[in-house]
């Protein structure tokens, strides 16, 4: 037996069914001493962190994704598998392995436990939630269970302060046992080995345990209300109107206060430092790049309060249960309704939600099309226009026009998003089958503060340090495109006239004539590329008008007189469609771990939003407009 | 249909259950299902999520169009799926 007292490092990597509570054991075990990542080339997570046992012993362990078997259905399930088996050429194999599973819900955890037997590493076994267990009456029997599984066992109450001191003490045990012989080949379990398994499983449960004669009904009675036809789905109706009403209004005073607090500073540099390069670099580059990351917090924030806690009550799958046949009518996947719905709100919060959709097909699909929804940032736009050019006339005595258009671009954008969603399912997945709808619906629960915390401050985190650092590039690039060259001295035009925004939107202007746009447009998409409502600045100082987007008025006025209608609606058009946030476009690479997809939605967001324009406006000159 | 009537010693497909329908496993044939899955992929996703012979099941919810998806408890568990894949589980 080789002792592993010498190693410095030693590889522990916690896996079990999902709802076991494994989660909140490694939020207990590593506390704030983790980081989260990507699998290099997946969307699927990777969370590590370390440690220390009362023997000295410095462990990483690293979460594993959910799986019922190491015979891998998704690839969060391959993730898994490989790791386990030493497969990942990015990961060390793991020296122990530690199983986790919910003490009132055994048979599934046991048949995995004699699955990962055949892997030849040490195993250890936590029945988590076993407070839960002894309060509903369930009495187990560890030292029997240890006999007929072979295994060593230990109890936890992971959200419970002192309640993981029996893991921490077996890992020391385990760790300075001794590696277990690794077995040459491992196959993936027959049919005829699965069930044989699980007989055997719920034979040891039947020996190692005792079920009290009334069983626990609380879910039960909870969900003959929140899983009832009707009344389930009003409640999640109510659910979703309310986290909506969350993520778009209650975000905004902090939001603002984001904005103001950035400005303030970005005024305290201004009158700091001389005007030139240096000042324009420290304030709209610099300060502005990192107020523009930092503002997006709130919302992502708040979102995933909800999802956190939503998650943990054991809520999610009812309302996947509840919403399956209505997304799938609509195909979508079930659970895409949360990343979707947020994206009215802003579509970087809703992109990174799309983690609660576990089949990769799906995920992706949801990432390209979430994007389309009209998100708030393209309001202060259709407003411009909308009021500037479309007149404030009623529709037959009730409807007003300018509220008709507003609706017709909402609309617009979401039956893209469907007929996107249909068209990449079919042009990309069509061979791919859709998995069938199973999944376990866990007890209720209630959610720990402590560990809903320490969840967003994990994806607080993620998002400044992932995303936001591509964001904050792309925002310098734009900075430096609307900036320079600086404009010769005494020079009569607006200074964005000389940069190589300019030269840009000029080079692209012959592009765009065809769909009615005038260079002004050509050079204020440029910097519009930043973030969707910057258009509306950009427009500012294209056409010499200061004030920024509060001179939204000014600006209307001027465009009434130069733009033709056709050339307008044509604009709107192509802002229901065009890739114009850079911001988006990180997040997406960011999530997808890769720049393919971001590169697939610019490209597919760009040809939509062009023949869209090309339509409108060839339409509209011929109506006359 | 069958709501929680004394188990009938055929064997019923748990598909066709309405709520209240309950009984014991008595064999799992994924075999013209009409499932996207092939019957090898049916039979051991059904067990991996604990549906083996002699689980005792019942049909807690179902959903409001068509009445899909099911609730089912199985054993100590409640899983979710679909009328089509729980037509592989024969109850008696």
């Amino acid at each position: 037996m080789n002792a592993m007292a010498g190693t410095a490092a030693c590889h522990c990597a916690l896996v079990g069914t999902p709802n076991s509570g494994k989660t909140a054991l490694f939020n207990a075990l590593t506390g704030s001493r983790q980081k989260v990542a990507n699998y290099p080339g997946v969307t699927v997570e990777r969370k590590a962190g370390v440690v220390r046992t009362p023997a000295g012993l410095c462990l990483t362990v690293i979460d594993l994704p959910g799986t019922y078997s190491l015979r891998a259905r998704s690839p969060d399930e391959e993730i898994t598998r490989d790791v386990v088996l030493g497969r990942l050429a990015s990961e060390t194999r793991p020296d122990l392995l530690v199983c986790v599973a919910d003490a009132t819900n055994l048979r599934l955890a046991l048949r995995l436990v004699l699955e990962l037997k055949r892997v030849g590493r040490p195993l250890l076994l936590v029945l988590n939630m076993i407070d839960i267990a002894r309060r509903r009456g369930i009495e187990i029997n560890t030292a029997v269970l240890t006999e007929l599984l072979g295994v060593p066992v230990v109890t936890s109450v992971a959200v419970r302060k002192g309640g993981i001191d029996q893991v921490i003490g077996a890992l020391d045990g385990l760790a300075l046992g001794g590696a277990g012989e690794a077995s040459g080949s491992w196959q993936p379990p027959t049919v005829a080995e699965l069930r044989a398994a699980q007989r055997r499983a719920d034979e040891i449960i039947r020996t190692a345990a005792k079920f009290p004669a009334t069983p626990d009904t609380l879910t039960a009675r909870l969900d003959s209300v929140l899983l009832h036809p009707v009344a389930g789905l009003v409640i999640l109706f109510v659910l979703l109107f309310v986290m909506f009403q969350a993520v778009f209004t209650w975000a905004q005073p902090l939001m603002e206060l984001i904005s103001s607090g950035f400005d303030r500073l970005g005024g305290l540099a201004h009158s700091a430092i001389p005007p030139g390069l240096a000042q324009s670099f420290a304030v709209d580059g610099v300060i502005g790049g990192v107020g523009s990351v930092v503002v997006f917090l709130p919302q992502i924030l708040i979102l995933f309060l909800f999802i956190l806690l939503l998650e943990d009550l054991g809520y999610m799958a009812r309302a996947a249960f509840l919403m399956d046949r209505i997304m799938g009518g609509a195909g979508l996947h079930g659970r895409a309704f949360i990343p979707l719905l947020s994206s009215f709100a802003c579509a970087i919060p809703g992109i990174m939600s799309t983690r609660v959709i576990d089949n990769r097909r799906d995920r992706l699909t949801t990432i390209l099309v979430a994007p389309l929804m009209t998100c708030s940032a393209r309001i202060p736009v259709y407003t411009l226009v909308v009021a500037a050019f479309i007149p404030a006339t009623k529709v037959w005595g009730l409807f007003s026009l300018q509220g008709l258009v507003m609706f017709g671009l909402y609309a617009a954008g979401i039956s893209s998003a469907l007929g996107v969603s249909a068209a990449a399912k079919y042009l990309f997945w069509r061979e791919e089958m859709s998995p069938p709808f199973m999944l376990e619906l866990p007890d209720y629960k209630l959610p720990r503060a402590g560990s809903v915390g320490l969840g967003l401050v994990t994806r607080a985190k993620a998002f400044l340090t992932r995303a936001g650092t591509t964001i904050f590039a792309m925002m310098m690039l734009v900075w430096f495109l609307a900036s320079f060259p600086r404009p010769p001295a005494g020079a009569a035009g607006p200074a964005i006239d000389y940069s190589l925004a300019a030269t840009i939107g000029r080079l692209i202007h012959p592009l765009l004539a065809p769909v009615g746009f005038n260079w002004q447009i050509s050079v204020a998409l440029i910097p519009g590329m930043a973030a969707r409502e910057v258009a509306v600045a950009a427009l500012g100082t294209v056409y010499s008008i200061t004030g920024g987007k509060e001179a939204a008025t000014a600006i209307g006025h001027t465009l009434a007189g130069q733009w033709s209608l056709a050339t307008a609606l044509a604009f709107l058009a192509w802002y229901i469609f065009a890739p114009q946030c850079a911001s988006t476009l990180a997040v997406i690479r960011r999530e997808t771990g890769s720049s393919k997809w971001m590169l697939v939605t610019f490209g597919y967001m760009l040809a939509l939003a062009y023949a869209a324009a090309f339509a409108v406006y060839h339409i509209a000159t011929a109506f006359g407009a | 249909m069958l709501r929680g009537s004394p188990p009938v010693l055929a064997h019923s497909p748990l598909g066709q259950g309405r709520p209240g329908f309950r009984g014991r496993i008595a064999a799992i044939d994924a075999a013209g299902t009409g499932t996207a899955l092939t019957p090898d992929e049916l039979e051991r996703r059904l067990i991996e999520l604990g549906f083996v012979e002699g689980a005792a099941v019942e049909i807690l919810h179902e959903g409001i169009i068509e009445r899909d998806p099911i609730a089912v408890r199985v054993d100590t568990a409640t899983v979710a799926l679909r009328r089509r894949e729980a037509m592989a589980i024969l109850v008696v």
